[in-house]
């Protein structure tokens, strides 16, 4: 087990480097000349070329990226321009509010995509299947920040159920002490009822925007998985041994249709981080996608490299640990490997 | 009666028809077959048809502002009711058409012919060709897709070009391993070998064989990127790239409209929206259609 956890493991290190490749050669192409950009317009050109050479714009492309991965490795990703702060530490901060939001997103759409996408394979053709098309078709044609923003009006202007869709939490509470840096667990450590309410409040409509958003695929993968591993024979011998139809459906079925559901799970998590930065930005959420709008809005472009390459390598992770759970979920597929 | 008796005593057969005869018989057996197809068939050439004669059937002028109309409701004046410059929103979301189909198309046509070509030599030639397209792709799919086009644009400079170029480099993986995919199966194929027989170079036998054949296959997935070319783009805008005010476009206006939706004035931002939303769900089904002609064995 251990020994097929390295391979998975040695087998992501490609990607990383390709990643590390690519926003490399994304702060090389940057409009215009980050030298000059620095010095400000009324520069000379021996200021420029100073800044250049303190930069180490000056030196040939290998000797750069090296230094590139020296700074990496030290979690040096440059200053914000805008905030004079590390960008490292600002990511660092906000990662929790996009975390606490894309889990809960990716948590509800799970609870809501996998029952339905069962039984809508189950009873093929009954009003739940209609539904589990209607929701999948829908899902992928609907822009993420408009239905967040439908939601707001409908929730907030129109019934007055949701609070106001400005950030984590309304300016009247005061944020629980830090122990996950998410709002919903650390206010049930500190038991403060009062701002996990408040909490849950704020979290409910973005998190909804995005649990619609990445229920259509998973929804979509569990009726044709769940379809197909019903058609197999081991099913009808267990139909025809008489096991309850409930264990059937949970332990035989469920279990060997996981695997390309977690497999369509790698794709939900690139839709999902990208979706992010657009409901971020329409609930004003404090998270990294939306320090990276701001940044980018400010010509700004440490903080949004640093935030191309913090999801990447987040990316990465998320699929190693698919990976990992192949193994976990489906034997078979430990012994191959 | 012979083979060659019967052919000609059935002059009706699609074999026989010729050129826009044929392919109008064709364009009615995919519309009959499926009424969903065909609705959004007739959806997609009436965008067609906004996106070219928008500037000329929008009531009002899309940059007029008139402050005294600001912020008017929804009204048989302006269908679509104005924004906070007193602009008419239903122009503007006609003239936008173009704009948002033009980058879609060109997005998606430019991912076609990089990751088509790309992806067929891959297929057919094996070896470092394919090793070097595949670590491309796998490069690109490392990445979180809108985040990688919003660092694109970022990078390359904030204009309408670039975010055609960066929704055409996040999809190339999908048209690269599709082409690539399909090329491999028929690079042994006997029409192949007969062409090559015949003494034909490999890139002749590449363009000439291989992608008149993987074409239908190919149109299926550009008509389903459509849909993500066009949320893609409007997303990009949305918050800030490429489009600049006062151009009108969708996802821009939507961004707009934004600020409005707290305080009740929602057809700033619905009418856009919803254009919006048609013409993804329009190339969506329209895909889906295709795709169940094409290859109904993907049917799902």
């Amino acid at each position: 087990m251990l020994q097929t956890a390295l391979k998975r493991i040695a087998a992501s290190v490609p990607s990383l480097v390709g990643v590390v490749i690519v926003t490399f050669l994304l702060t090389r192409v940057l409009p215009g000349d980050t030298a000059s950009y620095f010095a400000g317009p009324a520069a000379t050109p021996e200021a420029i070329a100073e800044i250049r050479q303190k930069l180490g714009l000056d030196q040939s492309l290998p000797v750069q990226f090296w230094n590139y991965i020296g700074d990496l490795v030290h979690g040096n990703f440059g200053l914000s321009l805008t905030t004079g702060q590390p960008v490292v530490n600002e990511i660092a901060a906000r990662l929790p509010a996009s975390a606490e939001l894309t889990l809960a997103g990716l948590i509800l759409a799970l609870v809501i995509a996998l029952p339905l996408g069962i039984v809508a394979a189950l009873r093929q053709g009954s009003w739940v299947d209609h539904v589990c098309r209607v929701v999948a078709t829908a899902g992928v044609s609907l822009p993420v920040f408009f239905t967040g923003l439908l939601f707001v009006y409908a929730f907030y202007f129109l019934l007055g159920w949701a609070p106001a869709p400005l950030g984590r939490l309304d300016v009247f509470a005061s944020a629980p002490p830090t122990v996950t840096g998410f709002y919903l667990i650390d206010s049930l450590i500190a038991r403060d009822f009062a701002t996990f309410r408040a909490t849950l409040a704020q979290l409910a409509l973005p998190a909804i925007t995005l649990a619609v958003f990445s229920l259509a695929p998973i929804a979509r993968i569990t009726r044709a998985s769940m379809l197909a591993v019903l058609g197999s024979e081991f099913i009808r011998t267990a139909r025809a041994a008489g096991l309850e139809p409930s264990t059937i459906v949970i332990r035989y079925a469920l279990r060997n249709a996981l695997l390309p559901i977690v497999t369509t799970l790698g794709m939900v998590f690139s839709f999902l981080l990208g979706a992010n930065v657009l409901v971020e930005k329409v609930f004003a959420w404090p998270g990294i996608g939306s320090y990276a709008v701001e940044a980018l809005i400010a010509s700004d472009y440490a903080p949004v490299q640093g935030f191309v390459l913090a999801m990447a390598i987040l990316y990465v992770f998320l699929n190693l640990c698919i990976d990992l759970l192949y193994g976990v979920i489906d034997p078979r597929v430990r012994i191959e490997a | 009666m012979s083979r060659a008796a019967a052919m000609t005593a059935a002059p009706d057969t699609p074999r026989n028809a010729t050129g826009l005869k044929a392919l109008l018989r064709h364009g009615a057996f995919v519309i009959s077959d499926n009424p969903v197809t065909g609705l959004s068939f007739a959806l997609f050439v009436a965008l067609a048809l906004i996106a070219i004669f928008g500037p000329w059937i929008a009531p009002h002028d899309a940059f007029a502002s008139n402050t005294a109309a600001a912020l008017q409701k929804p009204s048989l004046h302006h269908l679509f009711g104005t924004d906070q410059l007193g602009r008419d929103i239903f122009s503007r979301v006609l003239v936008a058409t173009r704009l948002d189909m033009t980058i879609a198309i060109a997005s998606v046509a430019l991912v076609f012919a990089l990751g088509g070509v790309a992806g067929i030599a891959a297929g057919y030639f094996g070896g470092w060709t394919d090793r070097v397209v595949g670590r491309v792709s796998d490069t690109i799919m490392a990445f979180p897709l809108f985040v990688l086009a919003m660092g694109i644009v970022a990078a390359l400079g904030n204009t309408v070009t670039n975010i055609v170029i960066a929704t055409a480099i996040i999809n190339f993986p999908l048209y690269a391993r599709l082409a690539r995919a399909e090329a491999n199966i028929r690079r042994e194929a006997g029409f192949v070998q007969a062409a090559r027989l015949t003494g034909n170079s490999d890139w002749r036998i590449l363009l000439m064989q291989i992608l008149p054949n993987i074409l239908p296959l190919m149109m299926v997935q550009m008509s389903l990127t459509m849909g993500y070319a066009i949320l893609n783009a409007a997303g990009l805008s949305f918050i800030g790239l490429g489009v600049r005010p006062p151009t009108p476009e969708w996802g821009i206006m939507v961004a707009e409209g934004a600020s409005f939706i707290a305080s009740g004035e929602w057809w700033i931002a619905v009418f856009p929206g919803l254009s919006l939303m048609l013409a993804v769900f329009c190339f969506n089904l329209l895909g889906d259609g295709l795709r169940d002609i094409v290859d109904p064995q993907r049917r799902t």
